[in-house]
């Protein structure tokens, strides 16, 4: 965690004009990742996650868009990239994974002429056969078995966990410093979305392969991440290690998500913890702090906009947007022993 | 949990035909959707009905309400047989059965306003009319954690949760007996699962609810449920109560389930892939 940073995100701002008007997806989020370092962002639906993580590598550039900020990979600013420096940075630096990878790729041609032809596309010099050579090591190094035979299976032929981990296969073709990864086991049933954590897991402890982890799900989370950014409303409300996330969260949307989680490892409560109301629309966002509706702990001073800061002395890169001072949270968000968020009555 | 169940299902098929030909189909092949599948539901229960994508557990709960024709096998609703019945008569049979959908967004009409879609069922049944509808409809969006004057919005002015409070308004406006709600919260966000989990609950209690809960998340159904089966492949592979199956399972499947849900607590997931040798 020392040293430069590998992606450094400054103050990102994404607005899009739509018919009910602007919206502004991603509002001021800044984080940095280290080398061989796994981060994870994690919000709900409207969150601005996604929006993040695609305008990082320019996929977000369009005549109703509006983009502000920096985003550095290693010194280099990617926010006013041209679309040529672009396509050679996604690929070539940053590898993606999405959630489906159904629609990622073309139905119509097989898995391996789609790897091969990602890596000519990049590398002037590469022979056909060499590309195809180095997209069977590669379908072989995500756990595809018979790669050599299955490299000319078109994706239908594919299980969903198969075609997940030709993606895999696919992003990592040209030894990207970063892999971009988003929801990429939320279409997945539980055990094939093992096997893919583990992957991502040994493709970061092996190759140290620094990974972007957007996810709506703390169980991937806590299994995978190294640290955490927590959005919701399209800005960051905390942001610290795994472990600062997970005991000692300093935000009550932080919290509450925690506390109403069913856990397989302990007694089962009478009733599930909940958070009461649904995100705000983006259209209409609460004046202050966007969790203010939803929070039974609000009070007067949270119609103004907390700032992302260092609350903590003993923990200087735990943040988060929350009036409340520390010992202050520690003892609020207890509910009955255990971490969670008071629901005010129905 | 002792005297006759309210729900007993025996042998139950339910196979697809895959067929081909361009003028002539022929069956060339059977899908084993739901492959010989037994289980009862007493009064007042949750069985949570467990299993990855192409389990049938989707199939099961629908060929149940008889929503899909069962291929062969037996359901018994109260004692007598429903499977098989024609539409005209399971249509009495639909006041005690219902059913709870997946997809809020999908499953309500975008036409309609909510107080049409939730009275409809009382409507069709001659329940209520007028304006005995219209207070009935207003007390069960009250009852779902909804307000009265959403009577005549429609369903996109809805968030999804607030979408699936509809749907369950829908499914218990004529008081059923047994509930199949059909991944009911995997679809919401995970603020949202939550509350939908609880108005559940609170309903069973209130209303005397049985219900058969499908879902692919096994953390939510052992929340849920009194007895869990595990479906694998169109079969029953294990069946008990919910925590029996959950600590001490005896299935190999069951097992391989309960080992790859995501612990949301790093120190116990670290612990869990060092013990398999993971890190």
């Amino acid at each position: 965690m020392s040293g430069e940073p590998l992606l450094a995100v400054r103050d990102l701002r994404v607005g899009f004009a739509t018919e009910g008007g602007r919206v502004q997806a991603v509002d001021g989020v800044s984080f940095e990742l280290a080398p061989g370092e796994v981060l994870a962002i994690v919000g709900e639906s409207g969150a601005g996650k996604s929006v993040t993580a695609q305008t990082i590598i320019g996929l977000t550039k369009s005549g109703n868009a509006r983009i502000e900020g920096s985003v550095r990979l290693r010194g280099t600013e990617l926010i006013d990239a041209g679309d040529e420096e672009l396509r050679k940075v996604r690929g070539e630096r940053v590898g993606m994974v999405f959630q489906d990878p159904m629609t990622s790729f073309n139905p119509v041609y097989r898995i391996g002429a789609q790897i091969v032809e990602a890596i000519r596309a990049h590398r002037d010099g590469a022979s056909k056969a060499d590309a195809r050579e180095r997209a069977i090591e590669l379908l072989d190094s995500v756990g595809i078995p018979d790669a050599p035979r299955r490299i000319d299976a078109y994706p239908h032929e594919f299980s969903g966990g198969m075609r997940q981990r030709a993606m895999i296969a696919m992003a990592l073709a040209l030894e990207p410093e970063v892999l971009i990864a988003d929801e990429p086991t939320t279409a997945l049933d539980v055990t094939v979305q093992a096997q893919i954590l583990a992957l991502l897991e040994r493709l970061n402890r092996e190759r140290g392969l620094a990974t972007i982890l957007i996810t709506h799900d703390l169980g991937v989370v806590a299994e995978v991440a190294d640290r955490v950014v927590v959005m919701y409303a399209g800005r960051v409300i905390e942001q610290g290690t795994l472990d600062e996330i997970f005991y000692d969260p300093q935000h009550p949307y932080t919290w509450g998500l925690l506390g109403s989680l069913t856990r397989m490892d302990r007694e089962r409560p009478q009733r599930l913890p909940q958070i009461s109301g649904a995100p705000p629309s983006l259209l209409d966002l609460p004046q202050g702090c966007s969790f203010r509706p939803r929070c039974p702990h609000e009070f007067g001073r949270c119609s103004e906009l907390p700032g992302l800061d260092a609350r903590l002395a003993e923990a200087p890169s735990h943040l988060d947007r929350c009036w409340f001072s520390p010992e202050d949270k520690r003892e609020r968000r207890l509910v009955e022993g255990e971490i969670g968020l008071e629901a005010p009555a129905r | 949990m002792s005297g006759a169940p309210l729900l007993e299902v025996t042998d139950l098929v339910k196979h697809f035909p895959v067929k081909r030909g361009l003028l002539i189909d022929r069956t060339i092949d059977q899908i084993r959707a739901v492959d010989g599948v037994s289980f009862t539901v007493q009064a007042g229960e949750t069985l949570g009905l467990v299993g990855e994508s192409g389990s049938g557990k989707s199939t099961l709960g629908r060929a149940v309400l008889q929503l899909l024709e069962p291929t062969s096998g037996s359901v018994r609703f109260e004692g007598r047989e429903i499977a098989g019945l024609s539409r005209r008569a399971m249509r009495p049979l639909r006041r005690e059965l219902q059913m709870v959908f997946q997809d809020p967004y999908a499953s309500l009409n975008p036409r309609k306003r909510v107080g049409q879609i939730i009275g409809e069922p009382l409507r069709l049944q001659n329940v209520a009319r007028g304006g005995e509808l219209r207070r009935e409809v207003q007390g069960l969006l009250e009852r779902v954690g909804l307000s009265p004057e959403h009577y005549n919005r429609f369903p996109h002015e809805f968030s999804g949760g607030q979408r699936q409070r509809i749907g369950i308004a829908r499914a218990i406006a004529l008081r059923p007996k047994l509930i199949v709600a059909d991944e009911p919260v995997s679809a919401l966000d995970v603020s949202i699962r939550a509350q939908i989990v609880n108005l559940l609950a609170d309903l069973q209690e209130e209303l005397g609810l049985t219900y058969v809960f499908v879902a692919h998340d096994i953390g939510i159904v052992r929340h849920v449920s009194d007895r869990i089966a595990v479906m694998h492949e169109g079969k029953i592979v294990e069946e008990g109560p919910a925590e029996r199956v959950c600590e001490q399972p005896r299935d190999a499947y069951t097992k391989q389930l309960l080992a790859a849900v995501p612990i949301p607590d790093p120190r116990e997931a670290r612990a869990r892939r060092e013990a398999l040798g993971m890190a």
